[in-house]
């Protein structure tokens, strides 16, 4: 009786920590060699053969297409530079440059990567859409009001995603740090 | 006391395994990766358009809108396969993928240099059988070795405005992917 409860209470111990860890992992993303700059974390080793089985086993779970690393490299971010959850209901600031790239495109989703509805139909921008400053940098308010300018709407959703697609681009399994790599700053402002 | 405590370390140590085993099981085993959601409307060795996103459905999570997509589901097991992409104006790339959406080679237009993007997808098994000499012909083949026997190809093309997505679908819409015949020798 003894030996049946011990081992049960050791297989239960190991289907709660084999599990639970496995779950913990993967609704975290947590994966071997992120590329962080500022806010923005990316993946590069996602997009190739050499994807670790955590990545591969995120991307299977959350049902997506990684973009390949010959094609380009997907930043994402959930907060601002001071570690503050990007709201939809706030005004959120994304203002610099972005590194070199052919082209690149910025994306809003909410947590489960779907687009975001709202009354003007734009769910992101592309590099040739943008309005620029003199000096080549820009400005895009994420904002679930109209705003002048770069306006990407929340549609007011509680948490969202930011995707930044460079296409084309030599930033990537060789990029070790963000001096090289200007991303776009992301701060929070105007909470209500 | 002890006892308990050793069955808690062990199971703990059981509970690794689980774990491990389960990260590596999952894309074998995963019914909703992309593969599969793309697969029911996917004929083998066809380009089929793959619909834009939109807030109500997308075929699949994170997807850029700013592109459009067609995808051809691949057999290697009859052949090998070729693929022939006219480019678009702003921005057109290829990429590979396995039966488990491992990304395994991309080419975009400005690296294929040419306003067609034309490869050939084999095992490599059929490029070792292929004629040496005909290997040194067509040295500007590109030739593609796919790690699987199954798997994906995405073409996508860049609309860099929402007015140029017609044009991007167009493109798209000439895109082939054909298998060929296996020599008859």
């Amino acid at each position: 009786m003894r030996l049946l409860l011990g081992s049960l209470f050791a297989l239960a111990v190991a289907a709660i920590v084999g599990l639970g860890s496995t779950y913990f992992a993967l609704s975290r993303g947590a994966a071997f060699g992120p590329l962080t700059i500022g806010s923005w974390t990316a993946w590069p080793k996602s997009g190739t053969v050499d994807a670790d089985p955590y990545v591969q086993a995120s991307i299977a779970r959350i049902g997506r297409l990684p973009t390949a690393l010959g094609d380009g490299l997907a930043f994402t971010a959930t907060s601002d530079d001071r570690g503050r959850p990007l709201d939809g209901r706030c005004e959120a600031v994304l203002s610099g440059v972005t590194p070199a790239a052919r082209f690149w495109t910025l994306t809003l989703y909410n947590r489960d990567g779907e687009l975001v509805a709202n009354s003007v139909n734009r769910f992101g921008f592309t590099s040739q859409e943008i309005v620029r400053h003199a000096d080549g940098s820009f400005e895009i308010v994420v904002a679930p009001r109209a705003n002048a300018g770069n306006w990407l709407p929340t549609g007011g959703i509680e948490r969202y995603v930011l995707v930044l697609r460079l296409y084309d681009t030599p930033v990537g399994v060789s990029t070790k740090a963000g001096r090289e790599v200007p991303m776009p700053s992301v701060n929070v402002r105007g909470c209500p | 006391m002890i006892r308990w405590l050793l069955l808690a370390l062990g199971g703990a140590v059981l509970g690794g395994i689980v774990h491990l085993a389960t990260i590596i099981i999952l894309p074998r085993t995963a019914t909703q990766d992309a593969y599969s959601r793309l697969a029911r409307n996917a004929p083998v060795d066809r380009v089929t358009p793959v619909p834009a996103p939109t807030p109500q459905a997308a075929p699949m999570p994170f997807m850029d809108p700013a592109f459009a997509v067609a995808v051809c589901r691949y057999d290697l097991s009859q052949g090998p396969l070729k693929l022939s992409v006219p480019v678009s104006l702003a921005y057109t790339s290829v990429s590979f993928y396995t039966r488990y959406d491992v990304a395994y080679y991309a080419i975009n237009d400005r690296a294929a240099g040419r306003r067609v993007i034309e490869l050939e997808l084999m095992t490599t098994d059929q490029h070792n059988q292929m004629p040496e000499d005909e290997d040194i012909t067509a040295a500007d083949r590109l030739i593609v070795e796919s790690p699987t026997l199954t798997g994906l190809i995405a073409i996508r093309a860049l609309a860099s405005e929402p007015g140029l997505m017609p044009m991007a679908r167009s493109t798209l819409a000439a895109a082939k992917c054909t298998r060929q015949e296996p020599p008859t020798d």
